[in-house]
């Protein structure tokens, strides 16, 4: 269970991103944190781990104080909570299976990780996961030769080699192609399912957090406007959030769970790979 | 809106000195300045008309080059040069890596930045030559002074160059690596280092192509290596030795450009 209460963020140019904010994410719940650029969700997650140290107010992860937490307890503590970036951000000259490996850094040596010598349990691991998102072919390549759907799966198998508690996801499907955005969220949305997760995913697409998320939360200007089911989002509620717009066309139906029209492109992410398509469709589908 | 179409609205590039005033006051001064530094350049033609054959005489001296009758001096010469390069591009670089870690404002806290940042200053302030006169007079001729220039020249070079390689990282796969609760040195070794490893690996390999070329430079105020060599040919009047010395010089810098050139594609 993470539990912000009263977090605020002023960054030092004065700009006031987060104002306060009380949530509460319970084990095993997809929450999808929706909001107008600037609105503060990259802020808030990053808050959440002290990638963005927060001004004031406290972060509870289950006993855990994260925000009174000393440099060596807060490492520690990050372990704990699995992060998926916007863009990937896998470390581009690394090969997939060091980015996926690069998760378990917290609990190896200095020495371990310099020399690559990683427990047989982690290497097992790795292998695991790579083959449960459909990549365990691609190991050694460096990942700057992935499309982008792949790297977001090495990207998911690095935050989940960590074994975390929690996983804080920020902008996951920005630079992907519908489809495999979908793919993505699944992904994430199963993989959180089987392993009893909880997610604070930021997203930009009110759609597809509607047809992954157990529960939305608006932001806006850094305070929470919304915090409901995802069929609650009427167009009074979006335009709260968003500001005036017509949303009649945004508002998906939640039950669409199917691929839709998105099934018949032919953009798949890996088309240069084409041997492999099957198997890599599999891996957004199973 | 039907003014538009009459009067089409101009558009011209800014100045990128906005103030017309100051614009046209630099570019006079400047013309000015040349025009003054080029008015009292005082070449004397008639010497440099009388100094043509002289020249010649002095090239021609240059040819042929002769290899052989200070062979081994030359040998010594080269194998000094080449020992004094590697050593120093090693030492130099072992020591600019702290160094430029501490000198990336992304990195360190202020005041380690301001030291760092300080040292590669200092480093840099100097050429070669002066650093090798001045350790020429504090350690004694010989080579020691020569590596010892080299290394301290190799800092400034290398180090300013790694910290702004690490200030122009990408930040979000730093930030990455920093989420899975990575130590320092493993953030480091995972997040900064192969981002700024191939760059770094080329540097490498071009500041040993300059410390072997200023070897050359630094033995001609004393410390050591083929400069030493080359710069007594010169004083004993044998130009065909120099130009054999001359010769190498031009040949192994260029076996170098060649390598580096290749390492380089090959890490990339």
């Amino acid at each position: 269970m993470l539990k912000l209460a009263g977090l605020t963020k002023r960054y030092p140019t004065g700009d006031l991103a987060l104002k306060g904010i009380d949530l509460e994410v319970p084990d095993g719940q997809v929450m999808a944190l929706i909001g107008p650029s600037g609105a503060g969700k990259s802020t808030l997650i990053r808050c959440v781990n002290r990638l963005v140290e927060p001004t004031s107010g406290t972060v509870f992860l289950n006993e855990t104080e994260l925000t009174a937490l000393n440099q060596g307890q807060l490492r520690r503590a990050r372990r704990r909570m699995g992060m998926i970036f916007q863009e990937y951000a896998l470390v581009e000259r690394l090969s997939v299976m060091e980015n996926v490996l690069s998760g378990r850094l917290g609990y190896v040596s200095f020495w371990r990780s310099w020399f690559r010598k990683y427990a047989q349990s982690d290497i097992d691991e790795a292998f695991r996961l790579l083959e449960r998102v459909g990549l365990d072919h691609m190991v050694d390549k460096r990942a700057d030769e992935l499309s982008g759907g792949q790297r977001q799966r090495v990207g998911i198998c690095r935050a989940l080699i960590q074994n975390p508690e929690l996983l804080l996801v920020d902008e996951p499907t920005a630079s992907l192609d519908p489809k495999t955005s979908r793919q993505i969220m699944r992904l994430i949305v199963e993989l959180c399912k089987e392993r009893g997760l909880a997610a604070i995913v930021n997203i930009h697409d009110v759609m597809l957090a509607q047809m992954f998320a157990q529960r939305i939360v608006g932001l806006q200007l850094g305070e929470i406007v919304y915090d409901g089911p995802p069929d609650g989002l009427t167009p009074e509620v979006l335009t709260s959030i968003y500001g005036e717009e017509d949303w009649e066309a945004t508002i998906g139906k939640v039950e669409d769970e199917d691929e839709g029209a998105a099934e018949d492109s032919g953009d798949d992410d890996d088309d240069h790979h084409t041997p492999e398509l099957d198997r890599d469709r599999l891996a957004g589908l199973t | 809106m039907s003014d538009a179409a009459i009067a089409p609205r101009r558009w011209k590039k800014p100045p990128f000195i906005k103030r017309a005033w100051l614009r046209w006051t630099l570019a006079l001064g400047a013309a000015l300045y040349l025009a003054v530094a080029f008015g009292t350049t005082d070449v004397n033609w008639a010497r440099v008309w009388d100094g043509l054959p002289r020249g010649q005489q002095f090239i021609s001296a240059f040819f042929p080059p002769d290899f052989v009758s200070r062979w081994e001096e030359i040998v010594d010469g080269i194998y000094e040069s080449l020992w004094m390069t590697v050593t120093s591009t090693v030492v130099g670089i072992a020591i600019s890596i702290p160094v430029g870690l501490g000198a990336a404002k992304n990195l360190a806290p202020a005041p380690v930045y301001y030291f760092c940042r300080g040292i590669l200053a200092v480093s840099r302030s100097f050429q070669e030559i002066i650093l090798a006169i001045f350790f020429v007079k504090l350690f004694g001729f010989g080579p020691f002074a020569g590596f010892v220039t080299l290394s301290f020249a190799t800092i400034g070079f290398y180090g300013k160059l790694l910290a702004e390689d690490i200030e122009d990282m990408d930040p979000s796969q730093a930030e990455a690596v920093r989420a899975t609760g990575a130590g320092w040195f493993q953030w480091l070794n995972y997040g900064v280092q192969p981002q700024v490893m191939p760059r770094m690996i080329g540097l490498g390999l071009y500041r040993l192509d300059i410390n072997f070329r200023e070897s050359a430079v630094v033995g001609i105020v004393g410390g050591g290596g083929i400069g030493a060599t080359l710069n007594t040919a010169f004083d004993r009047y044998e130009f065909d030795s120099a130009a054999a010395i001359l010769l190498i010089i031009i040949a192994i810098v260029m076996a170098v450009e060649y390598t580096s050139g290749y390492v380089r594609k090959w890490v990339q």
